[in-house]
């Protein structure tokens, strides 16, 4: 075979993927692009442009984190403060990371796709069922990843930029990010494989935030969730064991 | 501004950022066969996970003060019925969250 063929032959699944991984990030490009643009413009406005924006989304890449830590720096807050407050804020990517190391045991890009597993990238690949029949999950995983990562950078790159919001209202088009879990939600509980996880997941999280409230209900809500699992799947793993 | 202070602050965040996603993996991804109870977490926790993170997003949701939450219980169960009704998940976010907007517009 001559090798322009066989280079087409590569592209047009790359291709494939790309597209079907564009359609399924299409809320995260949404939610993102806003949210992105939102802590950019706030950025900027305590005289931090471009470069510090890029620089955080970049190497930082975890949203309500970003916010978090604008507030922190224009507070002059210590780096030990930053980094008890990201340990609480961001533990939630243990679960992530828990759940996903066996689907990425054996995946190529594997450094890139562990340290672009946000909420909304893991609520992508999470979702087994989601990846596109005949669509190699290898590439899926990259590609949702990839596009996910630049959204987020896009958007904060543009608010630092212009740092100004939309000249029209985007307000509550970030519901897309909560309308993005709760139709993984639904799907899964659709797909039916015992609801139990789910329901525990809902009570222990609603639990935990009515005792502790908005700010420090995470944590709580991860251990009782880990609890009630290991409690009711016991026998379930003692028989793999 | 203080430029070392702000690189700084930027790197620990990072640093810890990193670090917690790629912890699981350092612990449980060495081995050839990933521990069973891993394994386990890997098929419940998505779910659960799921669960959690609409609770987040819906944290500052106040049901006892005006509107009591209702744009987002309404566009909540806009999201569910749509994705009942037609299994496309582009169809039930982008309704819910239209839903969503034009409840703040029109009628909260």
């Amino acid at each position: 075979m001559d090798k322009k063929a066989e280079k087409r032959r590569g592209i047009a699944p790359a291709f494939r993927g790309l597209k079907a991984a564009f359609l399924d990030t299409v809320p995260v490009l949404t939610g993102y692009l806003v949210l992105g643009i939102g802590f950019g413009v706030i950025f900027r406005s305590h005289g931090y442009g471009v470069l510090y924006a890029a620089a955080m989304s970049i190497f930082v890449y975890a949203g309500s984190m970003q916010y978090v830590a604008v507030d922190m720096i224009v507070g002059g807050a210590s780096l030990l403060a930053a980094a008890l407050t990201t340990l609480m804020v961001n533990a939630r990517h243990l679960f992530y990371g828990i759940s996903m190391v066996e689907p990425y045991q054996n995946v190529r890009h594997k450094p890139f796709l562990i340290f672009t597993l946000t909420d909304e990238t893991y609520s992508l690949v999470s979702h087994r069922e989601g990846v596109p029949a005949q669509e190699s999950p290898t590439r899926y995983y990259f590609f949702v990843s990839l596009l996910n990562y630049l959204y987020w950078i896009s958007g904060s790159v543009i608010g630092a930029a212009i740092g100004a919001v939309l000249p029209f209202s985007t307000e509550g088009i970030d519901f897309a990010l909560t309308a993005l879990f709760l139709t993984i939600f639904t799907e899964q509980w659709l797909s039916g494989k015992g609801h139990g996880p789910a329901v525990i997941g809902v009570l222990c999280s609603v639990l935990a935030l009515l005792l502790l409230g908005r700010d420090d209900f995470l944590l709580l809500a991860m251990a009782l969730i880990l609890l009630l699992l290991w409690l009711t799947g016991k026998r379930e793993v003692a028989r793999y064991e | 501004m203080n430029k070392p202070y702000v690189i700084a602050m930027i790197a620990v965040i990072s640093l810890v950022t990193v670090l917690l996603r790629f912890l699981p993996f350092w612990i449980f991804g060495k081995k050839r066969a990933v521990p069973p109870f891993i394994s386990y977490l890997g098929r419940v926790l998505p779910p659960a996970a799921m669960g959690m993170l609409v609770v987040y997003c819906l944290r500052d949701v106040a049901p006892l003060s005006y509107p009591y939450g209702l744009p987002q219980l309404i566009a909540c169960a806009a999201v569910v019925l749509l994705h009942v009704r037609w299994r496309n998940t582009l169809v039930s976010i982008l309704g819910g969250t239209a839903a969503y907007m034009l409840l703040l517009r029109l009628v909260f």
